[in-house]
């Protein structure tokens, strides 16, 4: 295996060895502490121009399933189309892997893809250096190519856009009650988690105008960046926001941000995101608490939720906001990911809840 | 607005204000889990332990019931009053009338506490007193326990289970098994020994055997075949406002048919995918607020290597070995916070403990792996059945964490301490037959995986045998293929960097290094692998230690919880070097010989080195201990207590000393090596340490002090071994040096005994020495445990056996003070006691073994080191010897202790535990080498107080009428004619075997005569008895103490132990027990709590 060296921004180095795709690469380097679903986290589109490290050492046991897709469109294990994090970080790949569903080895699936994929780093140091200092550019290089130096740029780049759908996609047509889904990077089992409950969904890319569109509910996905590149999202929200015909709203990540920039909170940059399946809220006001999937890094500032909104749920670690809803419409969202794909699937009840209220 | 998020259980309607249910609770009574025992250990001492912490922290009274005096949780200041009492419906009545606690706790002492109070509850006991049991409800517990209840709970939310179906009809067979699915498994039902069972793949096969079955039973039982699914087990943490957490989730290594405490385990679960991981969690939470957990529990399930489908197998209601497990794997103190949970609070209110900052409602995130792997110690028994199957057989565990797998399992096999190197690099073994080995694993079984590999076994091979995934099966071969590289390198120069970092990546020890290169052949292992060491570090390659977080690093954490890894480039705490760290070494696996009574002492010395001002350190790898808890020291290495590790861990520390002396043989046997290299040991000096152990060097030192010791000698040949029993006589005591199989050690009685041992067990030969000694008969055994400072005895403890010369120390029945003991015994004991201490200048711990036949002294074993009994005086004398003993190591100054044994007017008696029931096969009797498994220890104002509680702590029972008794030799027969005497006294029915029945009839005690099994024809016979439940407790002591033939005894003896019935088979103790229950009624004693006396 060809020897690398992940460079930081602040020039930490930490040497280590190819196994993806061998190619130098640049981008945001953010950790995860969840202890599987690398299928699942590297087809999220919220890691697009993200260098993805995971503290749990031992990565690639359990191979890759297919990449097959379902009559519907939607692939039948992962969370989009493609891999969207530009590369993983890991210390111990597992170059053989055992289950019956896998039907290649993560480093083939990388290098099909052309992601890299480097192993044999201390990825618990490398956590440690991006807990004190907040999340850092990086650069993987190859040493026996010293010159060729990747570049990148996370900050300021509309990465929606970048992966949102290109024009409006339905699903289950003819189901059952409408719901726009407006897409800044929507995960796949978003969608699932519609579909199962019997409703149409209307996929729309994250910057059109669904105002014009019938239908019986409004649903603010994932996304990865910064919410600030998406004011024409926010706009369209605020649009349904003041619509004298209110029907219900959710908004999940980045959703959640948007809904709450829409509503007029702000939101701000989190030093280090959180990047976890062990994430505890609780529901504000209540004794009842859960554990969720996140992944995120930015959050709600919950000093400037508006007099009618209030704070859904709480961080039980940090005391950050996960979460508003409208004191009075069917209007919430969570900043966790109550569709799981990976984590825990605790709060997949938020989609009844939804379904519900439409 | 309308909207409602709800959860999906809808149960959680507006919950009771925080704080409620706390109220009115100012008293509590823990029930501890009694001995060590297989199936029950250390574990217990831990969830115990930490209860009690959460508990006093809440400012409540606790009361404890626990009759093991060797653990943590029965010392001084962790619970306010101590009974020790038996577990029993009976004692915990007397305790909660005479205490009347508001609230109890059940789910902290393994099966024995939950027995007991399921049974409190039942009876109304608890009712009657209004007792409120804290935590899980007890209908959850039987709705648990009862397998009909728990099929029927789960059914209700549609979870899967194990169930069998009853047939009557090969029809009804054939439409069973098309329902569950083949394979299928027919069993005939009544049918003992599974006669008539077997596994059928197709509805051809099932016909056959279904044939066969239906010709042994009227029914059979058909059953999915579950064999090669894998095994998950989650732990699951729910409050009263049904929050609900998976704290650690656990996979078998090896696959479903193997008890889980026989499996080696890994954690977090390796190859499950997400969708397959959080399945089984929603499910184990699903179920856990089903069954209205309040409290911690453990799910375990059957899971399908090839789909998705699954079985719950069991649940577990209380705390376990895998929650112990998972408490020190992920760092989350599972029984601290389930005890606060069952005071009401809920899982909001209470904070991580790691962390401090962050609330205990999470799920710990691991940035490691963790492999426990059990340890067996079939080897002391005599006949057992080695083949691992659905039932436990091992006696302790231990839990290796690394950063890469093969780092962490080969960790692991050091750690066991059965002399493996790790997963390669030991001794060669041959196995007969390989694929037979595989498919039948014996607790060897790791041993012949690495065989087969190294015989060319394809893993795909290995798998379809053995049914272990793969993925554990590849990884082994990564460090085969590691070890075969490096045996091509030939030599130290030849392996570069590269390598060497690997190799050490895999966990290599610096002494598999210098084996594979061939190093260890040229010059000596020790130096092999000093040199090794030397190179290695040269290149830079050293380990790091890592913090054990819960949180994987994502929130600075101040802990203190650490391990030692060469994954990584830095280290995650800073060294002070202020030469204010202690070093205490600890035990080990629990193993038979060396258990919870050390890690006792650990924490003792651990206890004191904090009060002085000192930083201690911990360095154990056993999961079921108090001292790894990280609560308990300054800074805890969960880490090996090899050579190499320890010096790595002392390089950093730069200690100002290392405690080697409270943690048995294990640290004992590092003493001399750690000086070698300048190590500061505290207390006795090595070279003290080394004149001790070295048998040569002791007895001449005894010689030179005058001090009796029995004539020994170490032989090389069969002529020289004849020739110095022609001067000692028989019997003798032979210890083989190198042990080919079963028994290490054995009494011969005379030339026949001697000879067919020898030639069963031992190869004598000039490198493997046989020491053999005259063997006293008929003495008395005494125990020296004390503490010293330059050679002067600072407090001691002088303890008799009830059982005579012949019974391991660690087995025999001990009182302490002395009952029966000539003042003049006591007096010349003590006398060389101080001789020995002055002579090896001791400063510290020790204990010696003596002989005491009339007032003839013999000195038997000397170790300079704490003893297995010290928990046990310390307790009895109220003066915690440990304590005394670190504060002299650490050179402060002592004070002898105003009062000794002769001021204490009340009688401890500490009693063993055997696990026979658990060991299918073995013959249940008592010898030379130790079988016990736990033991108790409990205080009386008379010895027939403390006697009677002891032995009912360790299962036996007061018998109804009938007693059966085959009472051995003549001499023996005679030492239990008074007993008989009194059991007719007191209207016990006597049956006995022919020569004890005609010794009964001569003597003029009315007796029934019962027969052998090989007197066929005869009746009654006294298997058909025991079978019949007639008997109410047996009797037998074996006519000599050499290895038995499957004989008579040996039926009648295994029999008692496989139908339950109480056994005992030497006569000094079954006499002293038959004089105690029936002078004493269980009525007339006292319950005092140890405070009390």
């Amino acid at each position: 295996m060809r020897k690398v060296t992940l460079v930081l921004d602040d020039g930490t180095k930490f040497h280590g060895e190819s196994f993806g795709y061998e190619k130098p690469v640049a981008g945001e380097v953010v950790f995860n502490t969840a202890m599987m679903g690398y299928p699942e986290s590297l087809t999220d589109p919220s890691y697009a121009g993200q260098m993805m490290v995971l503290t749990y050492p031992l990565v690639g046991n359990y191979g890759v399933p297919a990449f097959s897709v379902e009559p519907n469109g939607i692939a039948t294990f992962m969370e989009s189309d493609k891999i969207h994090a530009e590369a993983i970080i890991v210390s111990n790949y597992s170059t053989e892997y055992s289950h019956w569903n896998a039907k290649e080895s993560l480093a083939d699936w990388l290098k099909r893809e052309q992601v890299p994929g480097i192993t044999g780093i201390d990825t618990r140091q490398l956590t440690k250096v991006l807990r004190e200092h907040g999340v850092m550019m990086g650069k993987i290089l190859f040493d026996d190519e010293p010159d060729n130096i990747p570049t990148a740029q996370y900050e300021g780049v509309n990465y929606i856009d970048k992966v949102s759908c290109k024009e409006v996609i339905r699903y289950n047509e003819g189901a059952g009650k409408k719901v726009v889904l407006v897409d800044c990077g929507v995960k796949n089992n978003i969608i699932r988690c519609l579909i199962k409950r019997g409703v149409e969904v209307i996929r729309v890319p994250w910057n059109y105008d669904f105002n014009n569109l019938e239908f019986d509910g409004l649903f603010l996905a994932n996304g990865p960046g910064d919410p600030d590149t998406a004011g024409e999202a926010v706009e369209n929200i605020r649009k349904f926001l003041a619509n004298p015909n209110v029907r219900p709203c959710m908004g999940i990540c980045m959703g959640n941000q948007l809904l709450s920039k829409a509503a007029g909170a702000k939101i701000y940059k989190l030093k280090y995101g959180h990047r976890s399946h062990n994430q505890p809220v609780r529901q504000v006001g209540t004794n009842r608490c859960f554990i969720t999937s996140q992944n995120h890094g930015y959050a709600v500032d919950n000093d400037t939720i508006p007099a009618d909104w209030e704070p859904l749920f709480i961080n039980m670690n940090d005391g950050s906001n996960e979460g508003i809803r409208h004191k009075k419409n069917p209007w919430f969202s969570a900043q966790f990911h109550p569709e799981a794909a990976s984590g825990p699937v605790d709060t997949e009840f938020m989609f009844d809840d939804f379904v519900k209220l439409l | 607005m309308n909207m409602n998020i709800n959860n999906s259980t809808n149960n959680v309607t507006s919950p009771a204000p925080t704080g409620e249910g706390k109220e009115g609770v100012r008293k509590v009574l823990l029930l501890g889990s009694g001995a060590l025992k297989i199936g029950e250990a250390g574990e217990f001492d831990y969830s115990g332990s930490q209860a009690l912490k959460a508990l006093k922290e809440e400012g409540i009274e606790t009361i404890l019931i626990n009759p093991n005096i060797a653990t943590v949780q029965t010392s001084e200041g962790v619970a306010d009053k101590i009974y020790f009492l038996p577990v029993t419906p009976f004692f915990v009545e007397k305790v909660i009338q005479k205490e009347r606690p508001q609230g109890i706790l059940l789910a902290f002492g393994g099966q024995t506490a939950l027995n007991c109070g399921v049974a409190l509850y039942e009876q109304k006991i608890l009712e009657k007193y209004n007792v409120q049991v804290l935590g899980t409800p007890v209908q959850a517990i039987i709705d648990t326990e009862d397998r009909e209840l728990f099929v029927k709970k789960l059914d209700e939310i549609d979870v899967k289970t194990i169930k069998s179906q009853a047939c009557e009809t090969i029809e009804e067979a054939r439409a069973a098994a098309k329902e569950l699915g083949y394979p299928v498994i027919i069993r005939a039902a009544y049918a003992l020994g599974g006669l008539g069972s077997g596994f059928c793949d197709t509805e051809e096969e099932l016909n056959k055997l279904a044939e066969k079955a239906f010709s042994f039973s009227p029914q059979v039982l058909v059953e999915k075949s579950l064999k090669g699914w894998k095994e998950i087990e989650y732990e699951v943490v729910r409050d009263r406002f049904d929050n609900c957490i998976t704290v650690c989730n656990m996979e078998n290594f090896d696959p479903l048919g193997i008890h889980t405490g026989e499996s080696i385990v890994i954690a977090p679960s390796q190859t499950l995918t997400n969708s397959e991981y959080h399945k089984l969690r929603a499910l184990a939470i699903k179920i856990i607020r089903h069954i209205g957990i309040v409290g911690e529990c453990n799910v375990q399930y059957a899971f399908d290597p090839e789909s998705e489908d699954y079985r719950v197998i069991e649940v577990n209601a209380r705390l376990s070995r895998s929650s112990a497990l998972a408490s020190k794997a992920t760092g989350y103190p599972l029984a601290f916070v389930a005890a606060k949970l069952g005071l009401g609070y809920g899982l909001f209110d209470l904070k991580n403990s790691v962390t401090k900052k962050t609330s205990a409602f999470f799920e710990p995130a691991l940035d490691y792996v963790v492999c426990k792997i059990p340890r067996w110690d079939l080897g002391k028994f005599r006949g057992v059945d080695r083949e691992l199957g659905s039932s436990m057989k091992s006696v302790g565990e231990v839990m290796a964490i690394g950063r890469t797998f093969e780092e962490a399992i080969q960790k692991g096999l050091r750690m066991i301490g059965q002399g493996l190197h790790g997963f390669v690099g030991n001794k060669e073994l041959t196995i007969e037959d390989i694929d037979g080995s595989l498919k039948a694993p014996t607790d060897k079984r790791i041993l012949v995986v690495e065989k087969a590999l190294q015989l060319g076994y394809t893993i795909d091979q290995i798998h379809d045998l053995t049914k272990i995934d793969k993925w554990f099966l590849q990884k082994l071969m990564n460090i085969l293929k590691t070890n075969i590289e490096l045996q091509k390198r030939g030599s130290l120069e030849n392996v570069d960097a590269e390598l060497m970092r690997l190799a050490k990546v895999q966990g290599f020890t610096d002494f598999q290094i210098a084996r594979a290169i061939g190093l260890e052949q040229q010059i000596d292992a020790e130096d092999a692998l000093m040199q090794v060491r030397k190179v290695r570090k040269a290149m830079g390659i050293v380990p790091v230690v890592k913090q054990i977080d819960t949180l994987a690093a994502e929130y600075p954490a101040q802990t203190n919880y650490l391990y030692v890894t060469y994954s990584g480039v830095a280290n995650d705490i800073e060294y002070e070097n202020d030469k204010k760290s202690i070093i205490v070494l600890g035990s080990g696996a629990y193993r038979i010989g060396s258990s919870v009574e050390f890690d006792w002492c650990g924490v003792q010395a651990l206890n004191t080195i904090r009060k002085e001002g000192y930083r201690s350190v911990m360095i154990n790898y056993n999961p079921e201990t108090v001292s790894t808890d990280y609560d308990m020291c300054d800074r805890l290495y969960f880490d090996e207590l090899t050579f190499e590790r320890v010096m790595d861990i002392i390089e950093l520390e730069n200690p100002h000393g290392v405690i080697v002396s409270t943690g048995g043989q294990i640290p004992n046997n590092l003493a001399m090596r750690l000086n070698g290299e300048n190590v500061p040991i505290l207390g006795t000096t090595p070279e003290s340490i080394d004149n001790c152990e070295d048998r040569d060097k002791f007895s001449a030192m005894c010689d030179r002090i005058g001090v009796d010791q029995p004539a020994w000698a170490a032989l090389t040949s069969m002529d020289d071994i004849n020739e110095f029993i022609q001067r000692v006589g028989f019997p003798v005591l032979v210890r083989p040096s190198y042990v080919l199989s079963g028994a290490a050690m054995n009494v011969c009685s005379n030339q026949d005994e001697l000879e067919r041992f020898l030639k069963l067990a031992a190869n004598v030969s000039k490198k493997h020495p046989v020491v053999v000694s005259s063997f006293i008969e008929h003495a008395k055994e005494v125990e020296m445990d004390a503490v010293a400072k330059d050679g002067e005895i600072i407090a001691y403890a002088i303890s008799e056996h009830i059982e005579f010369a012949g019974v391991h120390s660690g087995d025999a029945t001990i009182q302490f003070p002395p009952q029966k003991l000539y003042v003049e015994t006591m007096r010349r004991i003590k006398k060389i006691s101080r001789q020995i201490a002055k002579e090896l200048n001791i400063s510290g711990p020790f204990n010696i073994q003596y002989l005491a036949k009339d007032n003839d002294i013999k000195v038997i074993e000397c170790n300079l080191r704490a003893s297995r009994s010290f928990p046990f005086v310390s307790k009895v004398l109220k003066i915690n010897l440990i304590e005394l003993a670190t504060r002299i190591m650490l050179g402060l100054p002592v004070e002898k202790p105003h009062k000794n044994l002769f001021d204490v007017e009340y009688v401890g008696i500490k009693a063993s535990q055997f696990s026979f029931n658990r060991l299918q096969k073995a013959d249940p009797v008592l010898g030379v080498d130790m079988a016990s498994t736990g033991e108790v220890g409990c205080i009386g104002d008379d010895t027939a107080s403390a006697l009677l509680c002891s032995m009912l702590s360790v299962g036996q029972r007061i018998p109804e009428k009938n007693i059966l008794l085959s009472t051995g030799t003549g001499k023996q027969k005679a030492e239990m004619l008074d007993a008989a005497r009194m059991l007719k006294a007191h209207g016990y029915n006597l049956f006995a075997t022919g020569g004890t029945s005609k010794y009964l009839t001569d003597n003029g005690i009315e007796n029934t005569l019962v027969y052998w099994p090989s007197e066929e024809g005869m009746q009654p016979q006294a298997l058909d008895m025991l079978h019949r439940k007639e008997i109410d407790m047996v009797v037998n002591v074996p006519k000599d103490l050499t290895v038995g033939e499957l004989d008579n005894g040996y039926k009648i003896r295994r029999a008692a132990i496989d139908l339950n019935i109480p056994l005992i088979t030497n006569p000094r103790l079954a006499s002293a027990f038959i004089n105690a229950f029936c002078n004493k009624s269980l009525d007339d004693i006292e319950i005092k709590a140890w405070q009390e006396f």
